[in-house]
């Protein structure tokens, strides 16, 4: 290709469209490589659309997006072979648009009709497109390697916004912290329900939708699971260290019918269709690597921008600041004719200052400290449901034996003070 | 469900050559295989003490390449317009 660009984005999920977006707007020469068919075809989560930063870039943009239902309820459980503790937030204060930028989505949808936007505003949008290499000028990068004929492209600046497994920022040498303690694998079913049914079993009335996560379940392995309710199908999921499936010999498929069992988990399943089946990684613990070089800039999951708290888990609203930051870093480096990492460093620091960098550092040690403790995981979900049994079975004993028992449950495996410790320690680093 | 019921939900669009290139000598002496545990549709397989990959079903997740600590492995994408593409995603 003899064209020349300001800027080549690879990748166009969240982040890479929110700066192919932003960039043409200004006015910069774009062109966005997708290696799928289409935008979205390669993309996968649990999950929720985080849209707080959409709303300002497309206005109003629920009326034309394809998003199935508002966040209106978030339900954690703690289950053990055959109970569950549960603690829910439903709330009618999200009734109204912009419904708190909380919507379920799915990926392939969702991601091509927002390339769409970048594509409308002007960057060429260029699928079926795989990017095997950076091409480097005295030390700099200064475009990419396409598998075309023809297939070098040369920009001022390559962002690397080719997801987590990013092979671009490998390449470019920014980062080589690909280890199994830094990433879970997420896999998921798309299971068909008629739209009624899902509203009856999780309670929800009109586009209200739910956010429903597991943990403890099934024991001994660092795993979560999910149900998300989209229109007329069920995002069912588990997700899990790769380093804890490999450790107890399961395979994660397995690790996900067996989810798909819990007795909690089941009827709200129950009579549905599978769909799809898909899988992706996560990159939970915080980037080692570098953000920029010269003529490079890397964001979203292909820099590790994520929040694993259990409580939170985002990723596509760290993901689209972060495009949109690296779009305004590459127009003050443009109007400065400047594209050096001394320039782009500019982008790092629009990040420390931003909720992004502040929560990433907040919460991009929870792999390793989940690791290090894994009885968060393993043994408290089941001494809760323990306990919460002891206490609700009814007896002749009085209530203060209950209690007496139930201290006696939470500290058959250590003592109070170990409680009150990991009490401490799961308040401080997961929330 | 199993497996190969999964498989038929996913839509493919197979190249004729492999993206990801397995050095199987590698994997003879390999204690871990981390590879048969990690992937989603179960690409890899022990015959006899042969490591076999499927690579037609890849769903391209990269957990394989991540747990695969003799680097056997040269893993790389499929070309431009092929592999796996998610209709729900």
């Amino acid at each position: 290709m003899d064209e020349r660009f300001d800027a080549i984005v690879v990748g166009s999920g969240p982040a890479g469209t929110t700066a192919a977006l932003c960039m043409a707007r200004e006015g910069l020469k774009v062109i966005v490589l997708e290696r799928g068919e289409y935008p979205g075809s390669k993309n996968l989560f649990g999950g929720v659309m985080y849209t707080a930063i959409l709303g300002k870039l497309v206005p109003k943009f629920w009326n034309e997006a394809p998003v199935e239902r508002y966040v209106a309820k978030r339900r954690f459980n703690l289950l053990s072979e055959t109970s569950s503790v549960s603690f829910e937030f439903s709330t009618k204060d999200f009734s109204d648009p912009p419904h708190n930028n909380s919507f379920i989505a799915l990926r392939a949808r969702f991601d091509r009709w927002y390339a769409q936007k970048a594509a409308e505003a002007g960057a060429l949008l260029v699928p079926e497109t795989d990017v095997i290499d950076v091409i480097r000028k005295d030390g700099k990068v200064v475009g990419v390697r396409t598998q075309r004929s023809e297939g070098d492209i040369y920009a001022d600046v390559v962002i690397a916004a080719d997801g987590a497994n990013s092979l671009v920022a490998k390449k470019a040498g920014l980062r080589s912290d690909f280890s199994s303690d830094r990433f879970t694998t997420g896999i998921k079913e798309i299971i068909e329900l008629p739209k009624e049914v899902i509203s009856q079993r999780f309670g929800l009335e009109g586009n209200e939708g739910a956010a429903v996560t597991f943990g403890g379940y099934p024991s001994g392995i660092l795993c979560g699971g999910f149900i998300y309710t989209n229109k007329d199908s069920l995002s069912v999921g588990v997700t899990t260290y790769l380093h804890s499936l490999v450790e107890n010999k399961m395979q994660v498929s397995d690790l996900l019918e067996t989810f798909k069992k819990h007795p909690m988990v089941k009827p709200l399943i129950e009579g549905g269709r599978a769909r799809e089946y898909g899988a992706h990684l996560i990159p939970e613990a915080a980037y080692k690597g570098k953000m920029c070089d010269d003529g490079i800039l890397v964001i979203g999951d292909a820099a590790s921008l994520l929040n694993p708290s259990p409580i939170f888990l985002e990723g596509t609203n760290l993901a689209m600041a972060s495009g949109m930051y690296a779009a305004q870093t590459i127009k003050a480096a443009k109007e400065k004719g400047d594209f050096s990492r001394r320039s782009l460093d500019l982008y790092p620091q629009l990040l420390e200052k931003s909720f992004v960098m502040q929560d990433v550092t907040k919460y991009g040690k929870i792999p390793e400290f989940v690791t290090k403790n894994p009885q968060f995981l393993t043994d408290y979900p089941d001494l809760l449901c323990q306990s919460a049994k002891e206490l609700f079975t009814l007896d002749e004993r009085p209530k203060a034996e209950k209690k007496a028992l139930v201290r006696k449950i939470m500290t058959q495996n250590s003592s109070s003070l170990k409680v009150a410790r990991d009490l401490y320690k799961a308040y401080r680093n997961l929330l | 469900m199993n497996i190969e019921d999964k498989l038929l939900l996913i839509r493919f669009n197979s190249d004729q050559s492999a993206h990801i290139k397995l050095n199987k000598d590698l994997c003879v002496d390999c204690e871990e295989r981390g590879c048969l545990y990690v992937c989603p549709v179960n690409a890899y397989q022990i015959e006899g003490n042969e490591m076999t990959f499927d690579w037609s079903a890849c769903l391209e997740c990269g957990a394989c390449r991540i747990v695969c600590s003799r680097g056997a492995l040269n893993w790389e994408y499929p070309r431009g317009g092929f592999g796996v593409c998610f209709r729900y995603g």
